[in-house]
């Protein structure tokens, strides 16, 4: 009895040792994650409080009284209603039609050896990390050509064009994972191309779909520069992003009626953030583990 | 955001199993047929792709030889004059050192950063780890030109946090975005803030790749936690390093809608990067200089092209060495 006390009381300390570690990191690691959305913290809280409350400067975060009106003058005067549905309808659109052409490219360039395969792909990586500001005048020159310059249509169709290299990349990775035997069965079934890709790989590759659909929408959405460009002459056109920057300009002194509208511009995407949390972390974790 | 050389690589050896079947005449038809509907697939992202952004490509290297005031007036061609003009701009080479400045202030701090923080995250005796995770993760999320308007407003130098902060702490007044000397780092470390999850979740995934069995063997050899991170996490990280480092540089290049919203290139051109420069002339000038622009355009994609290729040599090099471990 007396053997194993003395040999077990240095080891249980010792493990409690590294335990009360273990809690000092975590609480510098908390101290660390308050610092970090902090600057979402104070935008919420200013959202809801007075001018004169903020110029009061400070570092309170609780409002005295919740000043629900904050919101309604972004969604009103500062427009956000119209930017926030111009938002969306983007985002939407562009998703849709990326996950399409993104799918449909990924699945013959996984899948096929075709003449002219290997230029395809080449081009493709060859292009991948192209920014917009190297071919931002030629797009502006281009759609003004095509009479899409000052429209929704023509900055969908801008943004569905840029640089979705990576998403074909993923989708063709994905489909070439998948068993030969899968289309053969389906041609002995009698179905032909389209059918075997729209019947029997596309439904397969569902998580594909999601992260390529997820990170789309994030890119979307969070787009300045093209918005920025095609809304130049109509600011109707304005999205979330662009439309900050004008609401600011035009509001200089409206604190709240800014930290307002950056809620409205940020609580979509971060909702989608917290509930799909897995597409966006595997979506970026992809680029690593290939 | 992608490592695309090596999807791409196998990409194209996976179409020649389908391609060695046996050729009969009848099925030389149905071959036809079949790449017709290959084309037809690839018809989006040829039209899509090719007009936004091969197109776009090309095109400024012909607008760069043209001067050219605005988007509906007249192109005339002269020359590489705009190249000179480019060149002689003391401004254009103050762009260029922002932005290798920049980088050179963000990618190690997001790289060694996130890798210590990658560490401490994967264990798994850290309480709330899924929750430090989301947390450090959240700006990455966020929309970027709404966050530096917002970062506009946190660093005013009269009413904003910082400033009561500095306060509290007996500090003058400071304007950390508004100054020229520290603008730059300023707004170097809100970018670390804003990417630096994309880097962890690198890690993370790098360290995910380590097999488990790996740790109990050598924790059943006696080995203790720091012998364990020197002999085994760390050799197995290295190859990891090279390609999350390039990765990280690339991002690198997306601080426009960051710094524009944020400071638009001040103040004194202090944070002004080659996209703030290119965007200045092109599209904030009374009066437009897009041939000119153009000009700092493609020299832009030249300096991004060569980080690419580093990027691809990056990929093969650290393919080998985890080859070899």
């Amino acid at each position: 009895m007396s053997v194993t006390m003395t040999e077990t009381t240095p080891r249980t300390t010792r493990r409690l040792g590294r335990r009360f570690w273990w809690w000092v990191l975590t609480a510098l690691l908390l101290a660390l994650a308050f610092v970090w959305v902090f600057p979402f913290i104070w935008m919420v809280s200013a959202s809801l409080k007075t001018s004169g409350e903020i110029f009061g400067g400070g570092l309170g975060l609780i409002p005295e009284t919740l000043q629900w009106e904050n919101y309604s003058r972004a969604w009103f005067d500062g427009q956000f209603n119209v930017y926030l549905l111009n938002t969306v309808i983007v985002t939407v659109a562009t998703t849709a039609i990326v996950v399409v052409r993104c799918a449909l490219a990924g699945y013959v360039l996984g899948r096929y050896r075709f003449p002219g395969s290997r230029l395809v792909i080449a081009i493709l990586v060859a292009t991948l990390f192209v920014p917009t500001g190297y071919t931002i005048i030629p797009v502006v020159k281009l759609s003004m050509e095509l009479g899409l310059l000052d429209t929704l249509a023509g900055m969908i169709l801008a943004l569905a064009g840029a640089a979705n290299v990576a998403s074909i990349l993923i989708y063709a990775g994905y489909f070439r994972g998948m068993p030969a035997e899968l289309e053969e069965a389906s041609i002995v079934d009698g179905a032909g191309f389209v059918r075997t890709f729209t019947q029997i790989m596309l439904p397969l590759s569902m998580p594909v779909t999601a992260t390529v659909g997820i990170l789309t929408f994030l890119f979307t959405w969070n787009a300045f520069f093209l918005p920025l460009v095609f809304s130049f002459s109509n600011p109707a056109l304005r999205t979330v992003s662009v439309g900050m920057q004008a609401f600011v300009g035009e509001n200089s002194t409206d604190w709240p009626g800014m930290a307002a509208a950056g809620v409205i511009s940020l609580l979509p995407i971060v909702a989608l953030f917290v509930f799909m949390q897995r597409y966006f972390v595997e979506g970026i974790a992809g680029a690593v583990k290939s | 955001m992608a490592s695309p050389t090596l999807i791409a690589e196998t990409a194209t050896r996976s179409g020649s199993a389908a391609a060695t079947a046996a050729k009969r005449p009848g099925q030389r038809s149905r071959e036809r047929r079949r790449n017709l509907w290959i084309y037809a697939f690839l018809l989006p992202t040829f039209v899509l792709y090719g007009l936004y952004t091969l197109y776009p490509m090309v095109a400024s290297y012909w607008y760069s030889l043209v001067e050219w005031n605005g988007f509906s007036s007249q192109q005339t061609f002269v020359g590489l004059d705009n190249y000179e003009a480019v060149f002689a701009d003391p401004l254009f080479w103050s762009s260029v050192r922002v932005t290798l400045l920049f980088m050179l202030i963000v990618a190690p701090l997001r790289v060694f950063g996130a890798f210590f923080l990658a560490i401490l995250l994967n264990s798994p005796k850290l309480p709330l780890r899924s929750f430090f995770r989301t947390a450090y993760f959240l700006p990455v999320v966020t929309t970027t030109a709404i966050v530096g308007v917002v970062m506009r407003f946190i660093f005013d130098p009269a009413s904003g946090p910082t400033a009561a902060l500095a306060t509290i702490f007996g500090l003058g007044p400071i304007d950390l975005l508004g100054s020229s000397e520290t603008a730059l780092i300023t707004a170097g470390v809100i970018y670390v803030w804003k990417f630096f999850g994309i880097t962890l979740i690198y890690w993370l995934a790098a360290l995910q790749t380590i097999p488990a069995d790996l740790y109990e063997a050598a924790r059943i050899d006696g080995a203790g936690p720091m012998r364990l991170f020197r002999y085994i996490t760390l050799p197995m990280l290295i190859p990891f390093l090279l390609i999350i480092s390039v990765l990280t540089i690339e991002d690198c290049f997306h601080a426009f809608d960051l710094m524009q919203t944020m400071t638009a290139g001040g103040p004194f051109f202090s944070t002004e990067i080659i996209e703030i420069y290119i965007y200045r002339w092109a599209f904030a000038a009374s009066i437009p200089q897009l041939g000119f622009a153009s000009a700092a355009a493609v020299l832009f994609g030249v300096i991004v092209l060569l980080v690419v290729i580093l990027q691809v040599w990056a990929t093969v090099v650290s393919r080998r060495m985890r080859a070899r471990s």
